[in-house]
């Protein structure tokens, strides 16, 4: 196929993919969860059982490898059509049954169902994880083979674009994104309408080129919302580079990847390649006049180059550090020139509100903060993996109803939202001193509270901020009473200050500083006064950092003070750690009572401080124990206790 | 360096301190007040290069409508009828904590002792590295060898925490002309002791001017 010419020559191109007939397909999730369980070995399997069926051509099964499903904690997944089975936790040795029951004979694989309290559920829209879920940015994640542009096109990628370019003035789709009330999906929820809008003012007073950048520099630990789009739906994100480009009279894009996620750079190139070649992108698209190109920049592994300042220095060839704003990127961005750059998440947003219409975007959701959102609900909760949700559904409903809980016998303590920068909300409604309610607009970051139960409340831009916390790109950790606050809030000072660029002073010296403490803490040291002297200095960094990573390092610190404190003070005053994580402050005990002598405990201790005979109770030898809980960890009858 | 924000055509009327000042067009609010002779301190600000704002003490507060922010004096412009705070409990805490962590940071340093005593910040809590450690890694040599003298001789290595002031590859740079310019913006003197680290072989060096 060469390129296409007319809109025209596009629609009759689409229209010839979709009249071909269907075959019945199998989706193997080649996600980073499946992956991760073997998902490569299980499509190959399938592909080499089918090649063994004698089954002629036209109704031969396809095998797409597919991007993230979503449901990761049940990998590797498989969905079946026209069967309408979802398959989860498949081996390739399931693979030769899965072919001569189903796809022969068109009986289910019983063992191969998802099953949740005795229900086994046949097709993925009756499963829990799934239910809640409203999909628009990852409706064809999963669905489409992403490096196959025929496919998209059958699923209706450039569409929009069409639309973009034949029926919409420049003025018409910001118009439209406006009307969606679209916020920018990296964390800032800045208006996309907004920003497009100033972006072309500036380009109009200061004529030359505009640059469209899409921000895939997706860092925060347990985050993959922006990996899944780019390895799953390509095209959604080019397709919506394009329409900004249109609607900013921009011809060059930059599409910026972490280098630490080469699938998602040989996904985009091919499709890059796929719709070049097809005339979607380059110069003249479809015929009408209409250039744009997109170029890939890989980033180089630093964390701060995921701000957009950092992320324009980078893209320029310089070394990624922030500079202040003002001015802004759509003022002055990449070679001093007004640049739009946008979260992949928020590109992907575009060419459906585009198809929809800005009305029925701002539908979904809730008023302020519209549309959907993906998060990454990963922690203490049964089923991890990666969640499309309306806004202003509750807390508590991703955690207990989509996510299933916390397992164990564990009691759900709180969630973690917005990764390294956000805060840590609890699930218990705390009771807080009267003078800390004075909420104070001049700060607000870091000093929210909740004024409502975790699991009522609504997960938009501004209700968590009120509690203290942020959106974010959409990380979501759960926490459980094992789960130390004081060594969650170290973990991810220890991650900033490895990725701290060292330009400000506050940042680089403080989130040392903040760690130091900390560490004291973690270690019983320090007097209470510490815990004031060290939300003072989160306070310093969040009013003198330089940019968004030092400004919003101390959330997990200031928050987990004001919700935790009385966890704080046990560490400092009683040298005690409540949960039973600070290595400094627990021991490890066997119970005598519950020992059965079975020396696995013994044999797995990498320290060989585990002494006893077999059949014989085991004892700890405290002095040579580092506390690592391997013991803990390997006892089948929990007879390790820690205290 | 940092692009300014473009020079309004008139002079800006706000307020320092509750004092009526005005500022000329492509002033900012650091060199307003130092015109008004109000004292911000500063490490990392010299008049010879753009801006950087990398040490962060000449953070103030400001006031416009309900809009309140801490922001860097050096880098930000003025807007009329803005309020301008140099001393507010925000602003003199971010001071005292850089400080704090400077006199850890750079304790040979007689300068930041100084400065840090103004805010009665005598003694730090935190971990001491080097104790001969007098460069902030402020930028200001690395800002004028570039962008004054044109020679691009000293660079900053590594990143974070780990970040030093260095030679590109690390070896004497024989791009140095050995003028001082660096020397002489040092906000520390740290620069004194490690100048040869910086300079090449003087017989070595090639270029105009220095033809054999």
């Amino acid at each position: 196929m060469g390129k296409l010419k007319s809109v025209a020559e596009l629609d009759s191109f689409r229209a010839k993919l979709l009249a071909a007939p269907a075959r019945p397909v199998v989706r193997v999730c080649l996600g980073p969860g499946c992956l991760a369980q073997g998902a490569d070995k299980v499509s190959r399997a399938f592909k080499a059982a089918i090649k063994k069926q004698k089954i002629s051509a036209d109704v031969k099964p396809l095998i797409k490898e597919t991007g993230c499903h979503g449901f990761c904690s049940q990998g590797t997944l498989v969905n079946l059509s026209p069967f309408d089975l979802f398959y989860v936790q498949v081996k390739p040795a399931d693979v030769p049954e899965i072919v001569d029951q189903t796809l022969r004979d068109g009986k289910v694989v019983e063992r191969l169902l998802y099953g949740d309290n005795g229900n086994r559920y046949r097709s993925a829209a009756e499963v829990p994880f799934y239910k809640l879920q409203q999909k628009i940015i990852l409706k064809n994640v999963g669905l489409i083979d992403p490096l196959d542009i025929e496919d998209a096109l059958k699923a209706g990628a450039y569409r929009s674009l069409v639309k973009a370019l034949t029926q919409k003035t420049t003025d018409k789709i910001i118009e439209t994104v406006t009307i969606a009330g679209l916020r920018g999906r990296g964390g800032g929820g800045f208006p996309t309408g907004y920003k497009w809008r100033k972006a072309v003012e500036n380009a109009r007073d200061n004529p030359g080129p505009v640059y469209i950048v899409a921000n895939g520099d997706e860092g925060d630990p347990g985050a993959f919302m922006d990996r899944a789009i780019m390895e799953g739906d390509p095209h959604a994100v080019l397709e919506g580079m394009a329409i900004g480009a249109r609607a900013m009279g921009a011809e060059q894009g930059y599409l910026y990847v972490r280098a630490e996620y080469p699938f998602a750079v040989r996904t985009l190139n091919i499709a890059i390649e796929q719709a070049r070649s097809l005339g979607l992108l380059g110069k003249n698209i479809l015929g009408t006049g209409f250039n744009f190109d997109v170029q890939i920049n890989r980033g180089a592994g630093a964390f701060v180059c995921g701000e957009e300042t950092a992320l324009l220095a980078s893209i320029e060839g310089r070394v990624g550090e922030p500079v202040t704003r003002p001015p802004y990127p759509v003022e002055q961005g990449l070679w001093n020139r007004p640049t739009v750059i946008n979260n992949v998440e928020t590109w992907a947003n575009v060419p459906h509100i585009i198809d929809h219409g800005g009305q029925w975007y701002s539908g979904v959701g809730v008023p302020h903060s519209t549309g959907t959102k993906i998060f990454s609900l990963v922690g203490k909760v049964k089923n991890s993996g990666l969640v499309e949700v309306p806004m202003g559904i509750t807390l508590g409903a991703i955690v207990e109803e989509i996510g299933g809980g916390v397992p164990g016998k564990e009691r759900f303590k709180a969630v973690q939202t917005g990764g390294p920068s956000g805060g840590i909300i609890p699930y218990e409604l705390k009771e807080l001193p009267p003078e800390e309610l004075k909420l104070d607009k001049v700060g607000l970051q870091g000093r929210g509270f909740m004024t409502m139960e975790l699991k009522n409340l609504p997960v938009d831009f501004d209700s968590l901020a009120q509690a203290g916390s942020i959106m974010g790109s959409g990380g979501m950790i759960v926490m459980d009473d094992r789960d130390c606050v004081v060594d969650v809030a170290r973990y991810f000072l220890r991650f900033l200050e490895e990725e701290s660029c060292g330009k400000c002073l506050p940042c680089r010296l403080g989130i040392k500083g903040m760690q130091e403490f900390l560490n004291n803490f973690s270690q019983g040291k320090g007097a209470p006064a510490d815990i004031d002297a060290l939300e003072s200095l989160g306070r310093a960094l969040v009013d003198g950092s330089l940019c968004g990573l030092g400004r919003t390092a101390p959330n997990p610190v200031l928050t987990s003070i004001r919700y935790f404190r009385d966890e704080y003070l046990a560490h400092i005053v009683d040298h005690h750690c409540p949960a039973g994580v600070c290595r400094d402050l627990i021991t490890y005990r066997i119970d005598a009572d519950i020992c059965n002598g079975c020396t696995l405990c013994a044999k797995n201790c990498p320290q060989v401080c585990i002494m006893g005979a077999k059949k014989k109770l085991h004892t700890i030898d405290q002095d040579a124990c580092i506390r690592c809980g391997v013991c803990m960890d390997v006892c089948p009858v929990d007879a390790v206790v820690v205290a | 360096m940092s692009p300014r924000k473009k020079p309004q055509k008139d002079v800006i009327n706000f307020t320092i301190d509750g004092q009526p000042v005005q500022a000329k067009p492509g002033w900012t609010i650091l060199e307003t007040a130092r015109h008004y002779h109000i004292h911000i301190p500063t490490l990392c600000f010299h008049p010879a290069v753009m801006p950087w704002g990398s040490c962060r003490l000449c953070v103030v507060e400001t006031r416009y409508g309900k809009r309140g922010q801490v922001i860097p004096s050096c880098l930000n412009p003025p807007v009329a009828e803005l309020e301008v705070f140099t001393q507010s409990e925000r602003v003199v805490n971010v001071r005292r904590w850089v400080l704090e962590m400077l006199l850890a940071e750079c304790p040979a340093s007689r300068e930041i002792k100084k400065l840090a005593a103004e805010y009665g910040v005598t003694a730090t809590r935190f971990a001491i590295a080097d104790p001969e450690e007098e460069c902030l890694r402020c930028g200001l040599c690395v800002a004028v060898c570039s962008e004054v003298v044109g020679v691009q001789a000293l660079t900053f290595g590594s990143r974070g925490v780990k970040k030093v002031l260095e030679t590109p590859y690390r070896v004497p740079n024989n791009a140095c002309i050995g003028c001082g310019c660096c020397v002489s913006v040092c906000p520390t003197g740290a620069l004194q002791k490690r100048l040869d680290t910086v300079r090449g072989d003087l017989s070595r060096r090639t270029g105009h001017g220095y033809a054999h």
